[in-house]
């Protein structure tokens, strides 16, 4: 069991606000884009990428390394932030979000640009991509890990639960499941559109060890990310509670702006929120 | 000159003919603001169905609607639509001829900044491929409403493609759209162009630069790629010797196959093919894109051209 300590705690929290800026700024640059469900799992990918997965940006396809699946691929920016915070490609390549010719596309491209492990975007298929990973992991007895980011909406696409079965019935220990619970999809509220409901009980009925954790709540994460590695004969899914959008008051919980991108003022705005937030947590420290 | 998304045209001319049509049934998947679905939706809330973010069980449901006796249009972006949910369409769907007009948004590279994932690109080539499938690629908003009615009224499964950015208006309200006919918008003797969807009136612009230059340009309308109107292509061969289709789409199985298995068996002439030569899209601008693409104007020019010179 991995105890998080103080300093390794206030990286966590850093990462997250420098990465939930660059998606703001990656946004506004490009014109068009997914803001609000690349801000909401922004607290569990920089828990993946600061503090659990053992990856190397020198290596992308170094064979040991841990992979991250972004299954829900519209919240392309939050990959991409993480990824040049870590070094895997230079940090102005992130204004060329959506552009031409870059190799930030859309949607995650696995062949245009390194540390993406999967491409990704069309929903339902990258859970399927991290059990196929995770079974190639025990064929070569490696003991590399395979984490999947799922959205609540997406999880109504049938192949979701064929993967869910699958990797129960392989007894895939090496994959952990994140839904990014924030109760929003394009059409309105997940209940209202088509209710995955109850979303623990289905995955526990399907043979998951099942964790439900405020996906904001870095003490939280961590934690499930321990029992992740420690249960045995089973994959584990985290239902992450979160807040579409979270971060930026105007953004919070708003349909509108699941596909939409900030313009100038927005993006001003959002930005000194998140510099506010960064202020005050400086000041605690 | 006016302009109109041929999705916007779609979610007009729907909440018309539901107003018409009692058995109308409309399904969409978590995209119906986009494909303009939910203007249905607000005006027939119990005619109207989210499937949430399935489209298989979309496509499954809308056939078992069918067979109990509604008249189903069903709604996604063309690459989930057609792709995801292919053998829905085709086993529960087609098989059966039943009556679900598959109309989809969002088709080609003119989707832009979402990228390749996002651009259906095979669609027409999937859907053509299906027995008993209608595939209609309308030009323009007023194409698009009359598609629409047609396609009501026509037993069996159709494809309607739609796109996501607006679009110059073409036609009129008193143009004759005909499912299975082409429209013959100019008339020149020199070469052909045969397009379909947002091609049409690139042709239209090309036919102008070309006239400019004296070389005598027929421009057809193939709106409906199945089933093709063989007439119009063997006529078309036959007095201009020489033609080029255009398409959104890649050049393998789209309108520029369906014309050239016409022109091979009934009337050997030299065909080209503009569109997407065997490749996925990317990010971009709609226009960025076209050109990237080589879905342009000059390149059309360039073409006719080689074409003509090398008669
Ligand atoms: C197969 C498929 N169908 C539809 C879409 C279009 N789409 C993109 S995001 C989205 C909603 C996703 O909702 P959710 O999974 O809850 O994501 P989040 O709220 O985290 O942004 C939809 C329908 C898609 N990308 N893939
Ligand atoms: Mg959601």
């Amino acid at each position: 069991m991995r105890e998080i300590n103080e300093k390794s705690l206030s990286i966590v929290k850093e990462k997250a606000l420098i990465m939930r800026r660059e998606v703001i700024k990656m946004l506004g640059e490009a014109g068009s884009g997914h803001t609000g469900g690349s801000l909401s799992p922004a607290d569990i990918v920089s828990c993946l990428y600061f503090w659990e997965m053992n990856i190397d940006a020198e290596r992308p396809d170094w064979e040991n390394r841990d992979r991250f699946v972004l299954s829900k691929g519209h919240a392309a920016p939050l990959l991409y932030a993480a990824l040049a915070e870590k070094g895997f490609f230079p940090r102005e390549w992130l204004s060329t979000l959506r552009k031409i010719g870059s190799p930030l596309q859309g949607h995650p491209d696995m062949r245009k640009l390194p540390g993406v492990e999967a491409s990704t975007g069309s929903l339902g298929q990258g859970i399927s991509w991290a059990v196929g990973m995770a079974l190639a992991g025990k064929i070569d007895k490696r003991d590399y890990r395979v984490y999947v980011l799922l959205g609540d909406g997406e999880i109504q696409e049938g192949m979701v639960w064929e993967a869910v079965m699958a990797a129960a019935h392989y007894k895939l220990d090496n994959l952990m499941a994140f839904v990014d619970y924030n109760g929003l999809q394009i059409d309105g509220k997940i209940k209202e559109v088509m209710s995955p409901e109850p979303i623990a009980d289905k995955f526990r009925a399907f043979g998951w060890e099942v964790l439900q954790i405020d996906g904001h709540d870095y003490q939280q994460i961590i934690a499930s990310l321990n029992i992740g590695r420690e249960v045995k004969g089973r994959p584990t899914v985290a239902v992450a509670r979160t807040v579409k959008g979270k971060g930026c008051s105007f953004i919070e919980n708003q349909v509108d702006w699941h596909g939409r991108a900030p313009n100038k003022e927005e993006v001003e705005k959002a930005l000194a929120e998140l510099q506010a937030e960064q202020d005050a947590a400086e000041i605690k420290r | 000159m006016e302009t109109q998304a041929t999705r916007d045209a779609y979610g007009k001319a729907l909440v018309e003919l539901g107003r018409l049509h009692e058995d109308i049934v409309v399904l969409d998947a978590d995209l119906s603001k986009s494909t303009k679905t939910a203007e249905f939706a607000r005006a027939f809330p119990e005619r109207f169905f989210n499937a949430g973010i399935a489209e298989q069980n979309m496509m499954g449901m809308a056939a078992g609607l069918a067979a109990a006796g509604k008249k189903v249009f069903a709604s996604s972006f063309a690459v989930f639509a057609t792709g995801r949910a292919f053998e829905q369409v085709r086993n529960s769907i087609a098989y059966g001829n039943l009556n679900v007009k598959i109309c989809a948004t969002h088709s080609g590279i003119t989707v832009g900044e979402d990228g390749g994932s996002h651009q259906s690109v095979e669609d027409i080539a999937l859907m053509r491929s299906i027995p008993n499938m209608c595939v209609v690629v309308p030009a323009d908003g007023p194409s698009v409403r009359k598609a629409l009615f047609s396609l009501y009224a026509r037993e069996g499964p159709a494809y309607l493609r739609l796109g996501r950015p607006s679009v110059p208006v073409i036609y009129g309200e008193d143009s004759d759209f005909e499912v299975g006919k082409g429209i013959e918008l100019k008339n020149g003797r020199d070469a052909s162009l045969i397009a379909c969807g947002i091609m049409v009136n690139e042709a239209l612009r090309a036919a102008e630069v070309l006239a400019a230059e004296g070389i005598d340009v027929s421009v057809i309308d193939m709106h409906t790629i199945k089933p093709i109107d063989k007439g119009l292509i063997v006529k078309k061969a036959r007095e201009t010797g020489a033609i080029l289709c255009l398409e959104e789409h890649t050049v393998l199985g789209g309108l520029g196959s369906a014309v050239c298995e016409v022109v091979c068996e009934y009337c050997p002439v030299p065909v080209r093919r503009i569109g997407l030569n065997d490749v996925f899209g990317q990010s971009g601008s709609p226009d960025e894109l076209l050109q990237h693409y080589g879905l342009t104007v000059d390149h059309i020019v360039q073409n006719i051209r080689s074409l003509v010179k090398n008669r």
